[in-house]
């Protein structure tokens, strides 16, 4: 008798979840700040992001009918469409389509279906996307551009768009740095952060997302806004966002009371870059993270310092994908050490001394 | 009272309101009853009567043998149609050594046992043997035999017996009506078995979900000061007498080690009501309460079976079914098992007979694992479902095994709560039994192992004997004949042991 023979065991009743409504409620939590910035960066960014998406899509059905996998029923899973969102938030919104089709390559192929597909892989593979393009084309993956909202004066109407997105003319007056960015180069430069901060957008602007970045960059506040309704709809819990900000918050103050003319504060690290998103979107993926609470707190702790490390001392103005990457690989280890102790044994997994039960 | 924390669990749908408020109704005798002479772990009865006998209400007609039985008595008077074997309510489908009885209808009881006067002026092994004598087992599930429960004083230093009225399976309202119905019945059992047990505290545990029932035990209750009857939070297993143990006392009960360990007896709220039948009126066990529901039942309740009812003819006296059931379960939903088929009878551990439609079951295909971690969140043994069931997809159960697959009780929590709906249960089943043969199999290496080295040692002895003999021209012992006893005697040890 085998275990596919067998006739099944209980329970014989269900709760509701799917790993389908799982992803739709993620995407559902995404849509405020999609909508928000593919509306702040007009049609080029609607024209990224559809490829991207698309781009995934595509290569994650090629993948599945190579593995002789079912196609369709796969797909409904909506895992692929959600690493293709996310990666296509982690682009410069008027990046050339060929980022987002070779981000998809990258993300679906080489980081999801090498390892076995969904579930499998070791490294989130939106990050896995974003980060192989930073480093093989970091000049098209830092040209930024400041807000140019749909239908406003100066927005590239639809034709424009084609050009910028597919014919790889951008238009060389709008580019500009992101907020991180611009303080590491002018730190580079001996211009202290107490200076040049007076240059980046002010904290609402930041929070609001009027500002240079990524789409999943700016507009902290929505970002926000949706991880906690995933909070609030369970999907995720409190532990891994609130130790990874935490981590980046804690060590951020520190070291800005010791130095403030090099460190940013705390309040400065959370609102730029992709913190929020990294957080509460990146961060928290159910694959690539611990299992249990008190190894999702570790894992969120050392996202956060990494991203404060990477972003001071790196090369890289910004380090979420980075910082999250590397915890994705410790994932297997603390795991290993920080599983939950069993009902009546030690954490050694002996059994209780009578008499003196509380471990 | 301050109550304590369980980890993990879950909240399933209860649905409980199919049956909560239907009052017991007893079903008409049916045109047979099979009673299968086991029905829980351990030795199954000794046949006492034979086809055509004639026998009356409450008759033992199968005596316990062996450390863990239990008798079995004529839920009504009629003839012995045959002793045969008969589909087990059990998973396996397999047949079971059962007595056929053809009830006469008059009902008539057999004489019963005296009374015993007063109980609490009994010594605990009168009791216990009458407790013992009346066939009464756990009636939560696990059926097991309750007079070894109460023995339990003798071994161990023990200050509480917890009664368990936590139902805290979905559906399941048979604890909770007979709760609302008996509740006098109950705290009189109770009371014989915690002066049998030596303990001078009793506590019953009620999940909250049951207002009713915790009203009508806390007024029966009020006149003993020993007995204090607590509202437990409603969060599946909190039934588990362990989990049970630790949300009132605050204890864990240490691995391998019983809930006695502590000082602390958990019987069901049923069972107390047994013991007072059988105290207070010599009845033996030979009806209990059976909730039949689920969405395919047209008209659920709870029904008093008598044993070895068909569960086709309970559920034909519940109206039949509605629609088509996709599965029919013996037991909860939760820890239930499924039924072979509707021709098995109801034994003394069925608590529950649910038809469940496929929404209510809410299967569907398995999906891949996405390492969501609700199933090491929920755990309420602390174990790490996700990993263990890696390791037993890959058929690496050693591996599953030190993780704690054996500490796994199959509360299925984690296969309620898997997005990807893994059969995780099934899987730790599945590793179980196996690690268990593997532990059999390993003993029984062993003990093979032992008897051959005796076995070399004693030929070599006995060469030496007749080396020495034919040296010595010393008149010859016997020396073969020991030799064989004992192989025989190995042999059948090693069968036993098997």
């Amino acid at each position: 008798m085998s275990i596919s023979t067998m006739k099944k065991s209980g329970p014989f009743a269900h709760g509701y979840s799917s790993v389908q409504k799982t992803m739709f409620t993620v995407l559902l939590a995404l849509l405020p700040a999609t909508l928000f910035n593919l509306y702040l960066f007009g049609w080029p960014a609607i024209m990224l992001f559809t490829v991207t998406v698309g781009a995934c899509l595509a290569v994650e059905a090629g993948c599945l009918s190579l593995a002789g996998k079912p196609v369709m029923a796969t797909l409904a899973d909506c895992s692929a469409l959600l690493t293709g969102w996310l990666l296509a938030m982690s682009l410069p919104p008027w990046a050339p389509w060929w980022l987002g089709v070779l981000g998809a390559i990258f993300a679906i192929a080489m980081a999801k279906h090498s390892f076995g597909g969904i579930g499998q892989n070791v490294f989130n593979p939106a990050m896995v996307g974003r980060t192989v393009l930073l480093i093989s084309f970091p000049v098209a993956m830092t040209t930024w551009v400041v807000p140019h909202p749909l239908f406003s004066a100066g927005a590239p109407g639809f034709f424009e768009a084609l050009a910028i997105t597919f014919g790889g003319q951008m238009p060389d007056a709008v580019s500009s740095a992101s907020a991180l960015g611009h303080i590491k180069t002018e730190l580079s430069r001996h211009i202290p952060v107490t200076e040049s901060i007076a240059d980046v957008p002010g904290l609402m602007d930041m929070l609001f997302g009027y500002r240079a970045g990524s789409m999943g960059e700016t507009s902290a506040i929505l970002i926000l806004a949706g991880g906690l309704f995933l909070m609030a709809k369970r999907i995720i819990s409190w532990h891994i966002p609130l130790s990874v900000m935490g981590g980046l918050f804690v060590i951020a103050e520190i070291f800005h009371a010791v130095d403030p003319t090099h460190f940013t504060s705390g309040t400065f690290h959370l609102v730029s870059g992709a913190t929020f998103l990294g957080a509460f979107f990146i961060a928290t993926d159910y694959v690539t993270s611990p299992v249990s609470k008190t190894g999702q707190l570790i894992f969120g702790l050392g996202c956060g310092v990494l991203i404060w490390l990477i972003r001071n001392f790196a090369g890289y103005p910004e380090g979420v994908a980075f910082a999250v990457l590397l915890m994705n690989g410790l994932a297997p280890i603390i795991d290993q050490y920080t599983r939950p102790r069993a009902f009546g044994r030690n954490r050694k997994g002996e059994p209780l001394p009578l008499g003196k039960e509380k471990p | 009272m301050k109550l304590f924390s369980i980890r993990g669990g879950i909240h399933p749908e209860y649905r409980k309101e199919l049956t909560s408020e239907k009052a017991i109704v007893a079903m008409p005798m049916p045109a047979a009853l099979y009673i299968p002479l086991q029905q829980h772990i351990g030795a199954p009865a000794e046949v006492l009567v034979a086809e055509g006998d004639l026998v009356k209400k409450g008759q033992m007609i199968a005596r316990n043998q062996g450390a863990v039985s239990a008798s079995q008595h004529a839920p009504t008077s009629g003839r012995i149609k045959t002793v045969t074997d008969v589909t087990a309510p059990h998973p396996s489908g397999l047949p079971q050594t059962t007595i056929i009885l053809e009830p006469d209808g008059k009902d008539e009881w057999a004489e019963l046992p005296e009374p015993i006067a007063d109980p609490f002026a009994a010594d605990m092994h009168t009791i216990n043997d009458r407790v013992a004598q009346s066939g009464i087992v756990g009636m939560g599930g696990a059926a097991f035999p309750s007079a070894i429960k109460l023995n339990l004083g003798d071994q161990k230093k023990l200050d509480t017996l917890l009664l368990n009225g936590a139902e805290c399976e979905p559906y399941l309202t048979c604890d909770d009506r007979v709760m609302r119905e008996y509740a006098d019945e109950i705290i009189d059992g109770a009371r014989i078995m915690a002066h049998a047990l030596g303990t001078s505290r009793i506590i019953v545990g009620i999940e909250q979900n049951k207002p009713q029932a915790i009203e009508s035990m806390t007024r029966a209750a009020s006149a003993f000061p020993e007995i204090e009857v607590i509202d437990v939070p409603v969060q599946y297993p909190m039934g588990s007498e362990r989990h049970l143990v630790q949300a009132i006392t605050g204890r864990e009960t240490p691995a391998r080690k019983l809930t006695a360990d502590l000082g602390i007896v958990v019987h069901n709220v049923s069972t107390a009501r047994a013991v007072h039948h059988a105290v207070r009126f010599g009845r033996p066990l030979v009806a209990r309460v059976v909730t039949v529901s689920g969405g395919a039942i047209r008209e659920p309740g709870n029904i008093l079976t008598p044993i070895g009812a068909l569960v086709s003819d309970l559920v034909g006296f519940c109206g039949g079914f509605a629609v088509r059931p996709e599965s029919v379960v013996n037991g909860g939903p939760m820890m239930g098992s499924p039924l072979p088929s509707l021709d098995v009878p109801v034994v003394k551990g069925t608590s529950g007979i649910l038809a469940l439609t496929a929404e209510e079951i809410n299967d569907r295909p398995t999906e891949a694992c996405i390492r969501c971690g609700s199933c090491v969140t929920i755990c309420p043994c602390g174990l790490s479902p996700v990993e263990m069931a890696a390791f037993i997809r890959k058929d690496k159960l050693e591996g599953a095994a030190k993780l704690g697959v054996m500490d796994c009780f199959s509360c299925g929590s984690c296969s309620y709560v898997c997005p990807s709906h893994i059969p995780l249960v099934h899987y730790f089943n599945y590793a179980k039994g196996v690690l268990n043969d593997l532990e059999r199999e390993r003993n029984k290496n062993e003990r093979i192992k032992s008897l051959a080295e005796v076995r070399t040692i004693r030929i070599e002895k006995a060469a030496e004997i007749k080396r020495a003999t034919l040296a010595g021209r010393k008149p010859a012992p016997d020396s073969a004949a020991p030799g064989n006893t004992g192989e025989a005697k190995a042999a059948t040890e090693e069968k036993a042991n098997a």
